[in-house]
């Protein structure tokens, strides 16, 4: 009996993960946080996730039709996906359709295709098409809502849906009359204008911890984030380095000068610091790889981000954040290089 | 080395320590476990390579013809360290010929072919009746004589590793039990059927290299090994010999991995563990060490594990060196229907055969036959996401996407700089890759690109030496002669001032 076989490189065992199943499970530690976003914001958020995920799904193929690469073996990563929904939760829920289009136009097909493609790319592309759709088009990108208890109209599924779509407020209503400022805008202008935080927190945009229903979003992101960490899908540093830095350095501005400058509560239950410290800067891409070099990363994003909230022009500057670190990753990767075995 | 490291080292095992990564894996042992080591039938022939381990191949001392007694000498390697290849049984040699060799090359390789007679006839042994009282370098050359080489995979052999460690003065010696890797279980079948010749084994080796004290190091899931094991400590009354148990985690019965589990030092870069007093030793080592000495019988068979999903009964079978790896897996009834491929060594350090025809060598720990199931070699590779999972699990504290990423773009320098040379193949990084980036086949084509081009280069330099000291030579040269020249001209301009001084003073 003489028996051939086919060879191949060890190991010799199934393997135990995929990149599709990286990104799944990401996906599915959003979901918390989506919910309690479509509970206190209602449904318009859904309606930007489908809207972004659809253009992200289309601009993908078509890349990887025009690069000549397998498609379905990479829209099966989900990682265009991840990009749509991460890039979703930072509009506003009634911004226009044509937000998302240009928005994953710059992640999908500048960001990430022209720089090669998945695990390329030299920035967080959720984070270069919300920029850009945020630099671009300022009015569109401003059309908050309260949250649904507090809003003085009801807006249902189909009239979000019609804002969408056309770009108009819905029927019988204007801009002004159904939007309203997010609670870091709120501290920021109230700031300008000489009053102190506490009388800017009086107001109803205002929650326990940060601004209503923000802070439970945040909640449920950090619900999902932990899930993640406990699962070894993204490392403990990221997250950790860039809440533990706003805590330390917004508790610093805070004691310094309480009139105004949020407390650290305040700073991380607001705007994008919990979803950018699990979802976000936790991106390995784009991001450092080595512990220490992530330690630094998440530091780093902190840090820029409060500067950016109390200097900056914008409320909230977690992208902005993540995208300059983004630039400093292979430097900080290359001078926080473990120490290898016997050296 | 630093005093206080030797020191720490002589405290090994006392208490036990960590390694950075590793992998807990479903170890697939019980099913090779079940029943005793049974012997495997002499095959019709036998196929001995000549290529044992790294080094020139042996050269043959018999011819075509030539009826050998088991235990004879049948080929020697030219270095006088190395010593023998023996005849695993009686018979004739049938040919000497190039045959596929059990190698991870694939190539084939000078065998010697032997026609069993049946008779399985000894050559006259000469054990070594006195060991305790003799000169530590007889029980070397023994070693050397009878071919002893480390069983647990490297086949390094054991009379080098001896006389290193003589050189640099051993305090502790450590037998490698912690059989790590899944599915292979002959050192723990060994350990339970003859304790008694492993500890034997371990005290020649302790009288070979003086060292203090002896470990025995075994996973803590081998309750079966630990008691018999004991049992055979007490029975032979050694005083300094000791049973550890260390954690069931791959890759701990690395060398270097289990020197850090039980001394919590790392060898530092291009150090080796005798430098820290320390010497391994894999058990079924040892055992063959015991037979080599008190029996006189030189390393011609070993225990091979057969399992998988791809064999119908796994067994633990005692198997000549050379016979053809289908002998065996027909001893456990032959393949299951859906057998797809078949590994010499575990499933994560061991290589793919493209034949059964090849045969068992002495490196042999198992033969592990799997279906497609259990491999799923279909998945595509992705691009790198950077996750950093293979830095996690790195047991030499690498960053293995760096590396994979210099490689490709064959930056090999800058590879070695970020410790190329210090990744022990262990396969962690390559098996929870989720990208499933063949990271260990790169890392083992990096290290034989860089060696290339080490040597390339220090020929190179060579040739740059060679021709850069032809050029001083010459230039030398031409000095030398400019100088002599020089030298001639101005005596002869000497001698003509002073002739023309006298000329002129002559006549006039």
């Amino acid at each position: 009996m003489n028996r051939k076989f086919t060879t191949g490189a060890a190991p010799h065992l199934p393997p135990i993960s995929t990149v599709g199943e990286v990104m799944r499970q990401v996906l599915y530690a959003l979901c918390p946080g989506v919910i309690a976003y479509t509970w206190f914001f209602g449904t318009g958020i859904l309606l930007q996730i489908l809207l972004a995920t659809g253009f992200a799904l289309l601009f993908e193929t078509l890349m990887l039709k025009l690069r000549q690469q397998p498609v379905a073996l990479f829209l099966n990563d989900w990682s265009a996906v991840v990009t749509a929904v991460l890039f979703a939760l930072c509009l506003p829920p009634l911004a226009p359709w044509w937000i998302a289009c240009v928005g994953m136009f710059f992640a999908i097909v500048m960001a990430k295709h022209l720089y090669g493609g998945l695990g390329h790319n030299v920035f967080n592309p959720a984070m270069v098409g919300y920029a850009v759709v945020l630099i671009s088009f300022p009015q569109a990108m401003t059309q908050w809502l309260p949250p649904i208890s507090i809003a003085p109209t009801d807006i249902g599924f189909l009239d979000g849906l019609w804002a969408i779509l056309s770009g108009q407020p819905p029927a019988g209503m204007t801009w002004d009359a159904i939007t309203r400022a997010t609670p870091l805008d709120t501290i920021r202008t109230s700031v300008a204008s000489g009053q102190t935080i506490a009388e800017a927190r009086q107001l109803q945009t205002f929650g326990d911890l940060g601004g209503r229903g923000w802070e439970w979003i945040a909640n449920g992101f950090a619900a999902g984030g932990i899930w993640l960490m406990w699962r070894r899908v993204i490392s403990w540093q990221v997250p950790t380095a860039m809440i533990g830095s706003v805590i330390v350095l917004g508790l610093a501005g805070y004691l310094l000068d309480p009139g105004s400058n949020p407390s650290p509560l305040e700073h991380v239950f607001s705007g994008a610091i919990v979803l950018g410290a699990f979802f976000i800067a936790t991106d390995p891409v784009s991001g450092c790889t080595s512990p220490r070099g992530r330690l630094i990363f998440g530091a780093g994003v902190g840090i820029l981000t409060l500067m950016i909230r109390r200097w900056g022009a914008y409320p909230d500057g977690v992208a902005f954040a993540v995208l300059v670190m983004n630039m400093a990753a292979p430097l900080i990767d290359r001078y926080t290089r473990p120490r290898i075995y016997g050296g | 080395m630093q005093d206080s490291a030797v020191e720490r080292a002589r405290n090994a095992g006392k208490r036990l320590f960590h390694f950075h990564g590793g992998l807990r894996l479903h170890h697939h042992k019980q099913a090779s476990c079940q029943v005793a080591v049974q012997s495997v039938a002499i095959p019709p022939r036998l196929y001995i390579p000549l290529m044992q381990h790294a080094g020139p191949e042996a050269t043959p001392l018999v011819g075509t013809g030539a009826h050998v007694l088991k235990g004879e000498p049948v080929a020697r390697f030219n270095e006088p360290s190395i010593g023998y290849v023996h005849a695993p049984t009686s018979g004739t040699i049938a040919a000497i010929a190039r045959q596929a060799i059990t190698h991870p090359s694939g190539l084939e390789g000078l065998c010697v072919v032997l026609k069993p007679d049946g008779l399985d006839r000894w050559t006259r042994l000469q054990p070594m009746e006195h060991w305790q009282s003799a000169d530590p370098e007889l029980i070397r050359q023994r070693l050397c004589e009878s071919g002893i080489v480390g069983l647990g995979g490297a086949v390094f052999p054991t009379s080098r590793k001896v006389e290193e460690a003589r050189n640099f003065g051993i305090h502790t010696l450590i037998l490698n039990g912690a059989e790590c890797e899944p599915y292979i279980s002959c050192d723990e079948m060994l350990m339970r059927e003859q304790p008694d010749k492993v500890v034997l084994g371990a005290l020649i080796l302790q009288k070979a290299v003086a060292a203090e004290q002896v470990i025995i190091a075994i996973e803590d899931q081998m309750e079966e090994v630990f008691s018999a094991l004991q049992a055979a400590i007490s029975n032979a009354d050694c005083t300094h010999m000791r049973l550890v148990k260390v954690r069931t985690i791959y890759p701990e019965g690395g060398e270097k991995q289990l020197i850090q589990v039980l001394t919590g030092l790392e060898i530092p870069a291009g150090c080796r563990p005798p430098e820290l007093g320390l010497l391994c030793q894999n058990v079924a080592t040892a055992a063959a060490v015991a037979e080599a000495v008190t029996e006189g019988k030189p390393l011609v068979q070993r225990i091979v594990t057969v399992t998988g999903n791809g064999v119908k009964r796994p067994h633990n079978l005692l198997a000549l060196i050379g016979t053809p790896i289908s002998t065996l897996v027909d001893a456990c009834g032959g393949y299951t229907h859906d057998a797809a491929r078949l590994v010499l060594g575990g499933p994560l350090m061991g290589y793919a055969l493209a034949s059964d025809q090849n045969p068992v060598i002495k490196a042999a720990n198992c033969i592990l036959v799997l279906s497609n199931r259990d491999i799923q070699s279909d998945q595509a590779e992705m691009p790198c996401i950077r996750c950093g999972e293979c830095a996690r699990v790195c047991p030499a504290l690498l960053l293995p996407q760096t590396l994979n990423w210099q490689i490709r773009n064959d930056l090999l320098d800058d590879a070695s700089d970020s410790g190329l040379g210090e990744c022990i193949e262990c396969g962690c990084c390559d098996y929870v890759c989720p990208s499933h980036i063949p990271l260990a086949e790169w890392f083992r084509f990096g290290k034989s690109e860089h060696q290339l081009l080490a040597m390339e280069r220090s020929q190179s330099n060579l040739a740059r030496d060679r021709y850069l000291a032809r050029e001083a030579r010459l230039e030398q040269l031409k000095q030398d002669r400019e100088r002599r020249l020089g030298e001639k001209k101005q005596a002869l301009r000497d001698r003509t001032s002073v002739t023309g001084g006298t000329m002129g003073q002559g006549p006039a």
